[in-house]
């Protein structure tokens, strides 16, 4: 159903998202999104190397965000701004645990919108890739 | 790893410059691409019958996908897929490079059959101690997206770090 600005309350979580991308899911990311940087996929390469491992691209993280927020949305309203920070490395075929909560909702301007704070967390439960949004959404 | 690294006023001359744009096309199978990529399984995102139900032209970007680059050997970069041409570019000497995070404002919609041409430049240059890397500069770039009716719908600014 898509979401109506009725339908939440501040305070609300959203529903959250498991993700364990392992290196073809990543492969399948690099051709859809052009990021062919060998870190995300070749374990031989020196930067991996030095890593110890490959590490899933920041822009992977930052599209999920964006299919937990779409999910959510279920098309009754728009992003108007997404952003996250990288801020910790994530691995292939580690579970992730992206979700959210609404922190403001308002009208402003004719629109109904709201503000969200979006987290990435790891299976150690550290948010890795802390995010927010704006939505605007219908009547 | 960077010691002693220091922002120049050479480095800094280039904060503005534009790059000359770069036409990004979305296309049906360039948005089922980047949604399978991304492990969606949402029907609007692969289905064009799902997107118009919905209220779409065609099939929306999803969040975060602005169209994929035009790719030209030689005109193209090989790994990020972009153009090489890409203004003055920062003259660092440093060799790794991480994304720091990435911010998309959206204006309007932006759906398969729209052309997007692309301008960037560098907005803003920093330095940033990190305990595993060492000084770390981080370069902000923005870049404009307008679409074949001459409308802005997004802007995105991505933050590089390197060391």
């Amino acid at each position: 159903m898509p979401l109506t600005y009725d339908s939440f309350k501040e305070g609300d979580a959203l529903p959250e998202l498991k993700k364990a991308p392992g290196v073809t899911q990543l492969v399948k990311y690099a051709a859809g999104g052009g990021d062919f940087n060998p870190l995300h996929h070749d374990f031989a390469f020196p930067q991996s190397k030095a890593l110890g491992s490959i590490i899933i691209h920041g822009r992977f993280k930052y599209a999920a965000l964006g299919e937990l927020v779409s999910n959510w949305l279920d098309h009754g309203g728009r992003i108007k701004k997404l952003s996250c920070q990288y801020r910790g490395m994530d691995l292939p075929d580690n579970e992730m645990t992206l979700g959210g909560t609404v922190k403001r909702k308002w009208e402003e301007g004719g629109e109904r919108l709201a503000e969200l704070e979006l987290y990435v967390n790891n299976a150690k439960g550290k948010n890795t890739t802390p995010g927010s949004a704006i939505i605007s959404l219908e009547a | 790893m960077a010691e002693n690294f220091e922002i120049t006023d050479e480095m800094r001359a280039v904060i503005g410059i534009e790059s000359d744009p770069w036409t990004h096309e979305v296309t049906t199978t360039s948005v089922r691409a980047f949604a399978r990529g991304v492990g969606y399984t949402d029907p609007v995102y692969f289905d064009e019958a799902a997107a118009k139900a919905a209220g779409y032209r065609s099939l929306p970007c999803p969040p975060t996908y602005l169209g994929t680059p035009v790719f030209i050997p030689g005109k193209s970069n090989d790994t990020f897929s972009g153009p090489k041409a890409t203004g003055p570019g920062v003259k660092h000497g440093l060799k790794n490079v991480l994304d720091g995070g990435t911010e998309t404002e959206y204006f309007a919609d932006i759906c398969a059959g729209d052309t997007l041409e692309v301008a960037g430049k560098v907005s803003d240059l920093s330095v940033r101690e990190s305990k595993t890397t060492g000084t770390m500069l981080i370069v902000t770039n923005e870049s404009t997206y307008t679409n074949q009716d001459g409308v802005v719908v997004a802007v995105q600014r991505g933050q590089a770090l390197f060391y």
